[in-house]
């Protein structure tokens, strides 16, 4: 009983009054984004903002909760956990209720469940306990391999919904795999996978190509400092590069720019591979294998993009892209969302005061736009201190994470970060126009219940953990 | 247990600052540097609609309204705030076809995506409150309140002039004109154009994503308020103006009455003329089409812009020439021989004095008065002569504008020496080469205003104030100086009292006026037939009455219809009947001049 009694002192209080000002700042501009002159009573039900009151209280209802549960219950049944997770996850894809082309709720009566949500938290609880005894492995594919499956069955089930936004939130948990041992190549050739599909479809293949050879060779002469390796390359490269643009133009007039570069790459890897072979170095190989890998990747995504993508999925990412314009189609949210943002200036319009917002030129906005509101109404400050207040949030988190003495904690801290992490630059870099609209909600600030608990159950359950970090769980 | 991958939670925490940098990054950007989303943000919510004020209203000289204001609804478009609708129901409610329908959207959507344009003008009140009720299935659609004239009377269209919108010629001329706005065209509304427009205001509203209005903009601080414009006060007698639009009716011709003691037109007729309803509103372009090619020109105000000989109504003028000129006296008789020379007279008792020849209308009088005013030997040529008399003509304003409050008056025709001298060669010409201009035909063109005018100026014995069509303005009832100044002319108004003898006499002694008589007033009046070199002759007649202290001067044109005895004559003796009692006595003389039609 002793413990249970001391538990609250324990408690950071730091990330409770992070967490505490994300939910009041969260229910002002639900207030201000909702608002209406007939109904401005504070708690009136019937809006949004009275719905959010009433979850808010749930939710910090569910936080006394978690705290007061046993620590040891969340490592016991962080299976069980997951199972029902995964559970909910099927069952929503069979029974839910289809909104906007999507299953993605559940429905009792007037409220509705959002089963993604929740499932957040019980992956991260599967991938800690994991992790937890295998973690010394993780350089090994046998150990890779359950856990990344752990990570991407609730992915795949959230993108059969579907619900592309909240099924890539699970592919953040790979920062977790980083952390704890999982190969830095494979880490960041994924980051680089992302960095190179958006590269692609902003600029010139061929560009690209040329600027990522023009790394490698610099990559190879940093990790060999080697410069007659470096200029035989090159040369050899350009030779046959020269041969094989001029027979193209003059005799076969059909192998093309991009496939030229390839095959005189491939050509002039033989210079590579003797000195690879030679003097085993094997950061020159790792160098060429990321050169040819990003080379055949950036021309697959281009293919694929143009010929694989749904239309509707194309037009998402051209005009965030700025390839199309379209201020009137599917780039209105958009559009809206960057003129609400930016016509806050530097203080904002004030409260209430947001003419976007107030006439509701942003869909969506006190859910997934909800930034909209904070930019406008708050401005370049506003958006400033709430960005600020994550970044404290999620650093403070890393050094809890950081100070636990099982595995399991710390695993499961990073989990957190990563998912806020994920779900705030998306949202954020989604209401500015830097990613896609891919709905998902900004933790603790957008309106839903369902968003709300699965956030507060995440985040308390690794405030719980940390609060009796000095014990041993098992 | 020791961590090998410690370290990496520095890359982890990089990753999550330098994200948020990026996200800074690009809010400074669009939140701190670029200013254009303000802008478009502005666009989004600020909708000014125009404040359109109701023009002046107008009123006759008694105070009863002829010209006011109703509602109307120019419905507006935003086309960019429109979403997919039910256009034929949408077509229905405003009784348009679909094909106008696509034309205004595209007109719309040319002109500007964001900016709103009329999509349908002029819109009535039923019509209106039908559509109001669904306007918020139509997003992007809202109305703007206009006014459009309206008339108490379907009368005196001429003197009222008509309001349309402006073109581009006028808004690139005046900067204070903007596309759809109104401006008076002629008449009052064009004359008075300054004054009748008022002030625009603006209103500046918010409106929400579907274009509905939310509010004021910062509570209306910087609106501006639509000033009603100055309402008139018209010179017009409503009740004169329509009985002699009545008497006109199915005659070609025209009608103007002055007060001679102040100027002001107590009545203005061009007939035929139009009701000018017909020119408000969606139906004035059509009805504005069919009127310019109407062979009878009923937009033509014959009053102001039609040039007649003067015919006989001349003589007066040319008699009280030669009194002033002193080559005759009221006692000087000429003989006539049912004619003079080549010029014919009918049959009267010879020889005449002054008096009896107005009376009779003698024409070898007046040619030989003529004759002894341009052989006067005071003066040494005949040019010099000649300019004499026609500088009393333009004394009465012959020749020259007026100066009336309209636009369009026109001059009329007196020829100047230097015409003749052209001509005929310099002082190669005679008297007798322009004689016929001493009985009012021949060169000399007069409007029926000049005629009213010259009327008048005899009713007062030798002044006249430039006609004009307005009482006052305002409610400090200013007038422009112009219409007090008196215009004296330099004859000596014993002269006048022997030309107003003639006139008396030519009505009530047995003249050519007797027509014109009435019992117990004394109306001068002088009657004309002007030849029409293109068909039957001009009727025409003028006079004042009463004798003393004139009430009326009246000048009446009757096309084509011969004698100005036959009708023009009568037609004056019932208005002024009508103006100096109220009522007419004589309903045989108004049923025989109502039932008369000469436009067959």
């Amino acid at each position: 009983m002793d413990r249970s009694n001391n538990i609250w002192s324990r408690i950071d209080k730091i990330s409770i009054i992070l967490f505490l000002l994300l939910i009041v700042m969260g229910w002002v501009n639900i207030y201000a984004a909702v608002y209406n002159d007939e109904h401005s009573g504070l708690m009136d039900m019937s809006q949004r903002y009275g719905k959010q009151f009433i979850w808010i209280v749930a939710s910090l209802v569910i936080a006394i909760f978690i705290v007061i549960i046993d620590n040891r219950f969340y490592f016991f049944f962080s299976w069980f956990i997951y199972g029902a997770c995964m559970l909910l996850l099927i069952l929503v894809i069979l029974f839910g209720k289809e909104i906007n082309g999507a299953k993605s709720w559940f429905e009792f009566g007037g409220f509705s469940l959002q089963p993604s949500e929740l499932a957040k938290f019980g992956t991260a609880l599967a991938l800690a306990g994991y992790l937890n005894t295998k973690r010394q492995e993780l350089t090994q594919l046998s150990v890779i391999a359950p856990a990344s499956a752990i990570v991407l069955f609730p992915a795949l089930l959230t993108a059969l919904q579907p619900d592309m936004g909240s099924s890539i939130v699970y592919f953040s948990l790979f920062i977790v795999l980083f952390r704890e041992g999982m190969s830095p190549y494979i880490f960041f050739s994924g980051l680089l996978m992302a960095v190179l599909f958006f590269l692609t479809l902003l600029t010139n293949n061929l560009y690209l190509t040329i600027a990522l050879i023009g790394i490698s060779v610099f990559l190879v002469w940093f990790a060999t400092r080697k410069w007659k390796l470096v200029f035989l390359g090159t040369v050899i490269f350009v030779f046959f590069a020269v041969i094989l643009y001029l027979l193209d133009h003059y005799v076969f007039k059909s192998i093309g720019n991009e496939l030229v570069i390839f095959i005189s790459m491939i050509l002039s890897g033989a210079v590579y591979a003797i000195y690879i072979y030679n003097k085993r170095a094997v950061s020159v190989l790792i160098i060429y294998l990321f050169l040819v890998g990003s080379t055949i990747f950036i021309n697959s995504v281009d293919y694929t993009f143009n010929n694989f993508l749904p239309t509707h999925q194309k037009d998402r990412v051209n005009i965030l892209l700025g390839l199309k314009s379209d201020p009137h189609g599917t780039g209105y949210n958009v559009n809206q969302s960057i003129i609400s943002i930016g016509s806050g200036g530097f203080h904002g319009k004030g409260f209430l005061q947001g003419t976007q917002t107030k006439f509701k030129f942003v869909p969506k906005q006190s859910s997934d736009f909800i930034f909209c509101t904070i930019g406008e109404e708050w401005g370049f400050m506003g958006s400033g201190i709430v960005i600020g207040i994550y970044l404290f949030l999620l650093l403070r988190l890393i050094k809890l994470a950081e100070r636990q003495r099982s595995d399991f904690s710390r695993i499961y801290g990073y989990s957190v970060v990563s998912i806020l992490f994920t779900h705030i630059f998306l949202n954020i870099g989604m209401a500015i126009g830097l990613v896609p609209v891919i709905g998902i909600p900004l933790p603790f600030l957008s309106y839903g219940g369902s968003s709300l608990w699965g956030f507060t159950i995440l985040l308390f359950i690794f405030l719980r953990l940390d609060a009796s970090r000095t014990e041993y769980l098992v | 247990m020791k961590d090998s991958f410690i370290n990496r939670k520095y890359v982890i925490m990089a990753l999550i600052v330098l994200a948020s940098l990026v996200l800074l990054i690009r809010l400074f950007i669009i939140q701190v540097v670029k200013s254009s989303y303000r802008l478009s943000a502005d666009n989004n919510v600020l909708r000014y609609v125009t404040q359109y004020p109701a023009r002046g209203l107008i009123s006759d000289r008694n105070g009863k309204l002829i010209v006011y204001n109703q509602a109307a609804y120019d419905l507006m478009v935003v086309p960019a705030q429109t979403t997919k609708f039910d256009t034929t129901g949408f077509c229905d409610l405003l009784g348009i076809s679909s094909d106008l329908f696509r034309k205004q959207m595209r007109i719309a959507i040319n002109y500007s995506r964001r900016a709103p344009s009329v999509f349908l003008k002029q819109v009535s009140n039923e019509t209106y409150a039908k559509f109001q009720e669904k306007m918020f299935m139509y997003p992007g659609f809202y109305v703007q309140p206009r006014t459009l004239r309206k008339y108490s009377k379907p009368v005196a269209s001429h003197v009222l002039g008509y309001v349309s919108e402006v073109d581009d010629g006028i808004t690139r001329k005046d900067p204070y004109y903007k596309s759809g706005d109104y401006i008076g065209k002629s008449g009052i509304e064009e004359a008075y154009e300054k004054e009748l427009r008022g002030r625009r205001g603006v209103k500046i509203f918010l409106v929400d994503v579907y274009s509905r209005i939310k509010g004021s903009y910062e509570d209306g601080k910087k609106d501006t308020l639509a000033i009603q414009g100055t309402n008139i006060s018209s010179s017009i007698d409503l009740d004169l103006q329509e009985y002699g639009e009545l008497l006109m009716k199915n005659k070609r011709g025209s009608i103007v009455a002055i007060e001679p003691t102040t100027g002001e037109v107590l009545t203005l007729v061009s007939s035929p003329n139009y009701d000018p309803a017909l020119l408000v509103g969606r139906i004035r372009s059509d009805n504005y089409a069919l009127f310019s090619a109407d062979t009878l020109k009923p937009l033509f105000n014959r009053a102001l812009m039609a040039s007649y000989p003067p015919g006989s109504t001349f003589k007066p003028i040319n008699g009280l020439i030669g009194l002033q000129e002193g080559v005759i006296t009221p006692s000087t008789l000429f003989a006539c021989h049912n004619g003079y020379l080549f010029v014919a007279c009918h049959s009267h008792p010879s020889p005449l004095s002054l008096v009896g020849a107005i009376g009779t209308s003698c024409n070898a009088y007046f040619c030989q008065t003529y004759r002894k005013v341009l052989e006067n030997p005071y003066y040494n040529t005949i040019s010099d002569a000649y300019d004499k008399w026609k500088g009393y003509l333009n004394e009465f304003g012959f020749s020259n504008k007026l100066g009336t409050d309209f636009v369009n008056e026109l001059t009329g025709f007196i020829p100047t020496s230097e015409y003749f001298n052209k001509y005929y060669g310099k002082n190669k010409w005679k008297a007798l080469t322009v004689i016929s201009m001493a009985i009012g035909q021949g060169e000399v063109g007069a409007t029926p205003l000049q005629m009213a005018n010259m009327t008048a100026a005899i009713a007062n014995r030798g002044y006249y104030f430039t006609p004009h069509i307005i009482k006052s303005v305002g409610s400090d009832h200013s007038i422009d100086k112009r219409f007090i100044t008196k215009h004296h002319i330099s004859i000596d108004v014993a002269n006048f009292e022997s030309i107003v003898l003639g006139m008396e006499a030519s009505v009530n002694s047995g003249g050519t006026s007797t027509v014109a008589a009435m019992k117990d007033i004394i109306v001068c009046g002088k009657t004309g037939t002007a030849q029409n070199p293109h068909g039957k002759n001009h009727s025409v007649f003028i006079a004042f009455a009463p004798k003393e202290n004139p009430k009326i001067a009246i000048a009446v044109y009757v096309e084509n219809a011969g004698f100005g005895a036959t009708y023009a004559a009568p037609i004056a003796s019932l208005l002024i009947e009508k103006y100096l009692k109220g009522e007419v006595t004589n309903k045989t003389r108004e049923q025989s001049m109502l039932n008369l039609n000469l436009m067959h």
